[in-house]
């Protein structure tokens, strides 16, 4: 048993030894708590040269923002980004995982990593587990073959087009994209359309919020611009801080541990303890 | 039958200091709506700059401890070395994320000293991390210890000051939440040493 325990170990992938314990509980009642997810808008827009990615900095676990400034652009390879939307740990892990990957086969092959390889790969991994990966991304870059971007869903479909967004801001950002596109645009202007398509998904979407972060690639190189955008920052700053006295709250005991010299100590005859 | 994130209740909090970090707990455990003990321990030291404070389903918080012991002790075995603060934010993530299909009902704070920088990490329950911010909550009464921490902290605080800051946050918070209190604990880490102080709160 041991012996089989370590083979998996070392097969890695996923790791199912607590999914009968949970399916038990769920069906005895127990709710779960909610994944991070991103809420999100994303938006990819195609211009002569290469391609432009922006995105919102916005995630949320159920109506809770649990971070108001995520980088939801992430790096696949030097010339191929992505942007991604749906549960957080998914996107995070998988990105790194094929970062990794495209990396391994870069060093091995020593050939520019590209665009529909990366397709291939995510949408290989993505269908057999039957869109249980919640990751919807937008995927960008410029290769051999010229720029290219490609939305990936979930279970596994794979779309070309000039222009894309995915999120739940999808379709504020859509409204935009489908009134000013047009083909042959410059970098600027491409640059411009996106902004504009993920303000309109952070004004009108809940799940989508904070600033904007943006990424335009061509053939020369890579710009990243973080937080290009910002329309939530503190308007107010506190006037009068909340200065507590040392030593203000009560205590029952207190230790020290001493690194230097690996030894506790309990601290009690200077202050005021309360038995 | 609530969540099961509620089945036990428990309240924990970072806080990033100057050259200094500071965690924080509540001390009960409980069934439901009964109270079992007042003293459960839900922040551990991991390294001598690395604490762990794990909140969420207390069995699923004592084996994924367990487990990070045995990472951290084959890992030191290993290399013959400590592992950084900021390699064993990532570690969590990825042993998080390893079950992603069958999660360990925990969210994990990582708190640490790097060279004397603080880092603060906060995870979902399968390793999404999130380490941009200056302080994190979790538990059951985290979401009223966030409004505590939005209006009390101050960025650049030294020990003393963030002890009685994050100390305030907690018991603000947990006075709050009907399955957190019954006690709170604050660690103080810094370069020297680490503070443990045993707070007095409501008895309820």
């Amino acid at each position: 048993m041991q012996y089989f325990d370590n083979y998996l170990q070392s097969k890695g992938g996923y790791d199912y030894t607590n999914a009968k314990r949970n399916e038990l509980m769920k069906a005895q009642g127990f709710k779960e708590m909610p994944f991070t997810k991103t809420g999100t808008t994303i938006v990819g827009v195609l211009f002569d040269g290469g391609v432009v990615m922006a995105a919102d900095t916005r995630a949320t676990a159920g109506s809770i923002v649990a971070d108001k400034n995520c980088e939801k652009l992430h790096t696949l390879a030097p010339n191929i980004w992505a942007a991604g939307a749906g549960t957080a740990a998914d996107l995070h892990h998988q990105c790194a995982h094929f970062n990794a990957k495209l990396k391994l086969q870069r060093l091995n092959l020593n050939r520019q990593s590209r665009v529909n390889e990366v397709i291939t790969k995510l949408t290989s991994k993505l269908f057999p587990y039957r869109g249980q990966i919640g990751v919807a991304l937008i995927i960008g870059g410029v290769d051999c073959n010229g720029p290219q971007l490609a939305s990936v869903s979930p279970h596994g479909n794979y779309v070309y087009h000039p222009f894309q967004s995915m999120g739940s801001g999808s379709l504020a950002a859509l409204g935009i994209l489908e009134a000013k596109f047009q083909d042959g645009l410059t970098k600027q202007q491409a640059i411009d359309l996106a902004i504009e398509a993920i303000e309109a998904g952070i004004f009108h979407d809940m799940g989508s919020g904070s600033n904007v972060d943006v990424v335009a690639i061509t053939k020369e190189g890579v710009d990243y611009r973080r937080n290009i955008r910002q329309y939530n920052a503190k308007s107010h700053q506190k006037q009068i801080p909340y200065p507590f006295p040392i030593n203000n709250t009560p205590a029952l005991r207190k230790y020290e541990f001493n690194f230097e010299k690996q030894e506790l100590t309990e601290v009690g005859q200077e202050m005021e303890i309360i038995e | 039958m609530s969540g099961i994130f509620e089945y036990n209740g428990g309240s924990i909090v970072g806080m990033k200091g100057k050259n200094c970090i500071a965690m924080a707990c509540d001390r009960r455990f409980g069934q439901q709506m009964s109270t079992i003990t007042t003293n459960y321990q839900k922040v551990f030291k991991i390294q001598d700059n690395i604490l762990l404070a794990l909140s969420g389903l207390n069995t699923d918080i004592h084996t994924f401890y367990a487990l990070m012991e045995k990472e951290i002790n084959l890992y030191n075995l290993k290399e013959n070395r400590k592992m950084k603060p900021t390699t064993f934010a990532n570690l969590v993530a990825s042993a998080l994320y390893e079950r992603r299909f069958g999660p360990f009902f925990v969210t994990p704070i990582v708190a640490g000293l790097e060279n004397g920088k603080p880092i603060l990490a906060t995870y979902d329950s399968i390793g999404c991390k999130s380490d941009l911010d200056d302080f994190q909550v979790g538990g059951t009464g985290g979401n009223y210890i966030y409004g505590a921490c939005e209006a009390f902290f101050k960025p650049d605080m030294n020990p003393e000051e963030l002890e009685e800051v994050i100390g305030q946050s907690l018991v603000s918070g947990c006075d709050r939440d009907a399955l957190s209190g019954w006690g709170g604990v604050v660690y103080v880490l810094t370069e020297q040493k680490l503070t443990v102080k045993i707070l007095k709160t409501k008895q309820t």
